[in-house]
């Protein structure tokens, strides 16, 4: 396996960010609605990673060390700006879905995290696939949860209804803002007893970084907070 | 003074940050062990929000509008915050120290605090003018410092319970954000 397909295979599996890293959780929550919505942001995200992977990537020797997390945000921002402009140009309807979850994801701390712990130390190429990588990898994880939303809150996978409304009562929660924790919760159990029957194997899953640790140090964006901890 | 009333309530409580937008999910989660953490992350979250709420409002109405340059927004309002919450923590400490006592830890924080830019970019969205956005601002963070007190009030009562192992930390927190989130549901008819 050579080193662009482990980064791929990285993202999508070993570290992927929304089951195993556990990164990422606002938008996870916020647009997993439906499983159109989930792709529709997971795909928005995975074109600016890739490209601020990129970005960063090339300029990582130019960019000096203490106004490192300043100009990542600008070349995240403006790679956000331009990805809703052109959401807003060719998939309108997706885009008033989203609203202000697409601009939102500058703060996304999936991106900043790859950008400082990855990109701005590794040659070009290999921070593209990283980029491809994580970004498919939380594409899969909103649809997976988007879809399991969908199904139990609306009897649909896409839209188009698989459980006949004659004798499926849709349980519309799930639909709503307290699915979303609930669903959620259930991942974390699950992947809880995962992480456990891996570890008895011997194969330990990589450790859960994201807000849902309350692990400042580990998100990308701390280094903002000038490196400091609240507790 | 109705409609301002009306954006308070709606913001507060109807749509609460947290519990029905999921904006500030990670002090929300992280941050709310303890009543009096999450009391004081509340309380910074209500004073950066405030000030930036009014900063970004005076920026975009200010300057990004007569300029016609709107579509950078985004990017302007980002570092805004960023730089505006570094400033706030450096006078704080110099000419207010015993509220930097409080608040201080706090505010570094908040400075990627989803809920900030949310805040800043909802005002935009809904074109309100710069009272109308700091009245926003002001109650979403209270809507923001409502819900974590509460939630650190329940992580107190429930902290020595039996809880199944796979739910124990994160996922049983979660399930209580569920239920509360059910709870506020119950105020959506009152706009």
């Amino acid at each position: 396996m050579n080193k662009y397909t482990e980064r791929l295979v990285n993202g999508l599996i070993k570290e992927n960010p929304t089951f195993v890293l556990m990164l990422g959780m606002c938008p996870t929550l916020a647009v997993t609605t439906s499983a159109m919505n989930g792709l529709g942001m997971g795909l928005s995200t995975t074109l600016v990673l890739v490209f601020s992977n990129l970005l960063i990537s090339v300029f990582r020797k130019v960019i000096p060390d203490g106004v490192r997390m300043p100009a990542f945000i600008v070349i995240v921002a403006s790679l956000v700006t331009v990805v809703e402009f052109l959401m807003k140009a060719y998939t309108p309807a997706l885009a008033v879905q989203l609203g202000v979850y697409i601009p939102l994801i500058v703060v996304n701390c999936i991106i900043l995290g790859r950008a400082e712990s990855y990109a701005s130390k590794n040659p070009v190429m290999p921070s593209v696939f990283d980029g491809i990588g994580m970004g498919l990898g939380f594409t899969f994880g909103l649809t997976c949860i988007g879809i399991i939303r969908e199904i139990l809150g609306a009897g649909q996978i896409f839209g188009v209804q698989v459980f006949s409304l004659d004798w499926f009562t849709p349980i519309t929660i799930f639909v709503m803002a307290p699915g979303a924790f609930l669903v959620l919760a259930f991942l974390v159990a699950i992947m809880n007893i995962v992480r456990e029957k891996m570890d008895a194997k011997g194969k330990p899953l990589a450790a859960p970084s994201g807000c849902l640790t309350g692990d400042c140090a580990s998100c990308g964006q701390s280094a903002m907070c000038t490196g400091k901890k609240s507790e | 003074m109705k409609t301002l009333i009306l954006i308070a309530i709606g913001s507060a409580i109807v749509n609460n940050v947290v519990l029905s937008q999921f904006l500030g999910i990670c002090p929300f989660l992280g941050v709310s062990k303890k009543t009096e953490t999450a009391a004081g992350m509340g309380g910074a979250v209500i004073f950066v929000i405030g000030i930036a709420s009014f900063v970004t409002s005076l920026i975009y109405k200010f300057i990004l509008m007569p300029t016609d340059t709107r579509y950078l927004q985004t990017i302007v309002f980002i570092l805004v915050i960023a730089a505006l919450v570094q400033f706030v923590e450096m006078f704080l400490k110099k000419s207010m120290p015993s509220l930097y006592e409080s608040l201080g830890v706090y505010l570094p924080l908040i400075t990627t605090n989803c809920a900030v830019l949310g805040v800043a970019l909802t005002n935009v969205t809904k074109e309100y003018g710069i009272l109308e956005s700091v009245v926003n601002g002001l109650a979403t963070a209270g809507g923001f410092f409502i819900a974590i007190c509460i939630m650190a009030g329940i992580r107190e009562k429930i902290e020595y319970n039996d809880i199944p192992k796979p739910f124990q930390g994160t996922a049983i927190v979660l399930i209580t954000a569920c239920l509360m989130s059910i709870a506020f549901m119950g105020f959506s008819g009152m706009i």
